[in-house]
């Protein structure tokens, strides 16, 4: 495992070519008017235009994001012919999610940073995109979780098979907690959801995966709940990591 | 008002002691999808991307009609709370317990109509709604008309009073994402419903 070092010499970018720069197309000015409507009293503003990203979410009740999460399930197996079918449908009801969790939870790091936005320090701290493999699967592991469940993934392992498999574990993931599992389905594991929130964050990371599934762990007394979520990055993801570690001075 | 205080207190209590607590947004985000996904399935006859919005707030009611049914008994379980005297006092439940209780907010209750023995309603005014927050309508010139986004609470409330012998209407007349000032519930009680001995019960 590489250490979090801080010091990443990377290569210096490719110069940019001033001279063909007028041939980039510009667009001609849309003439679509939008036709939204917002509420008008001044004093009043609600919209979430007004409010600031950065403040900190408030509490709701497990029961209600149970109802609904119940009534997503539900929905979608009712569209569904297999267990595999009901967890790619989760899996995507998740994935847009993860893809503006990226955005957001970056953007509330860099405001809490203590030199504000654009402020020196490690990415992650500065609100940085996360760019390096390891830092990316702490941010899903930590910050994401942390964002969306108040704690920490439970562990972070690398698969001892495949080198471009890693393993996210939670050991009673808060989405299951009120679901049970018909003996008929028992392979089904609805925290796929979740996986999909993942997925986003990955892709919109710009490391693309094979996908990102949840799994049983089998044989757990301790935890009859515990998830692993299997992330299966792409060989190219892998190949420029590799190739990073070799540019970058082990980063 | 005593009993809306009371009410207050209560919801007050239940939200803080009984109730186990998540994130906010993690409710939100998973509202969104369902509510997205709805829109992109629910299309209007012989087209394919135009979305039945009419379609959409009527599943989102059944949605909440069968949440509603079962919510229910959580709700008497968790808030003690025995038979309103009243269909104010209801009023007040609603607001105050219930959807402090699961939503952690409280609506206000305005503009009264009817009296007791008379058709009666009231308005329920969200100055938050958790299920709203980071929504931006698609600016399509008919989903602002047409979406009721919040529309699954007021199923919610159908099923539940359902449940304890009330049978109401409920839809939402404004909502800050139409571009009104306010977002409010108009619930209309129908009737009482009497305890039905069943056919063939001798």
């Amino acid at each position: 495992m590489p250490a979090a070092t801080t010091t990443t010499a990377a290569p210096p970018p490719p110069p940019l070519d001033f001279k063909n720069s007028d041939t980039i197309p510009v667009l001609p000015p849309s003439k679509h008017q939008p036709s939204l409507r917002y509420p008008s009293s001044g004093s009043h503003r609600k919209t979430i235009y007004d409010r600031s990203l950065s403040r900190p979410p408030s509490a709701t009740s497990l029961p209600a994001f149970a109802y609904l999460f119940n009534t997503l399930i539900t929905y979608h197996h009712a569209k569904s012919g297999s267990v595999s079918d009901i967890e790619t449908r989760l899996n995507r009801a998740g994935y847009p999610i993860g893809v503006k969790m990226l955005d957001l939870l970056l953007y509330r790091q860099a405001a809490a940073a203590p030199g504000g936005f654009g402020g020196a320090g490690k990415s992650g701290a500065s609100g940085a995109r996360p760019t390096r493999l390891l830092e990316l699967l702490q941010f899903v592991h930590g910050t994401l979780w942390r964002g969306l469940f108040g704690r920490q993934a439970d562990a972070l392992e690398q698969s001892t098979t495949k080198k471009n498999e890693y393993m996210i574990v939670d050991n009673e993931p808060v989405v299951n907690t009120y679901v049970t599992i018909p003996r008929e389905m028992s392979q089904l594991n609805c925290a796929a959801f979740v996986a999909g929130v993942v997925e986003g964050v990955c892709d919109a990371a710009g490391f693309g995966t094979e996908g990102v599934s949840a799994h049983w762990a089998e044989g757990e007394e301790m935890w009859p709940g515990k998830t692993i979520f299997l992330l299966r990055f792409r060989e190219e993801v892998m190949e420029r990591e590799e190739g990073l570690k070799a540019g970058g001075g082990g980063g | 008002m005593a009993s809306s205080s009371k009410a207050a207190r209560l919801g007050e209590e239940v939200w803080k002691s009984r109730v186990d607590k998540i994130n906010a947004e993690v409710l939100t985000l998973t509202y969104g999808t369902i509510v997205a996904q709805l829109c992109r399935d629910l299309t209007l006859p012989a087209t394919a991307n135009k979305t039945d919005y009419a379609a959409v707030n009527a599943e989102l009611d059944r949605m909440g009609y069968n949440i509603g049914l079962r919510l229910i008994e959580d709700f008497l379980a968790k808030s003690n709370t025995g038979t309103c005297s009243s269909f104010r006092e209801t009023a007040e439940v609603i607001s105050k317990v219930g959807f402090k209780m699961f939503l952690n907010v409280v609506p206000q209750v305005t503009n009264w109509q009817g009296v007791e023995g008379k058709p009666q309603a009231f308005g329920l005014v969200f100055e938050e709604n958790p299920l709203a927050e980071f929504v931006e309508y698609p600016d399509d010139g008919r989903a602002q008309d047409e979406l009721w986004y919040s529309n699954i609470l007021c199923g919610v409330i159908r099923g539940a009073l359902e449940m304890v012998q009330m049978q109401i209407e409920a839809h939402f007349v404004t909502d800050v994402l139409r571009g009104n000032d306010t977002t409010e519930m108009r619930v209309t009680l129908v009737r009482y419903i009497e305890d039905e001995m069943p056919p063939d019960d001798e």
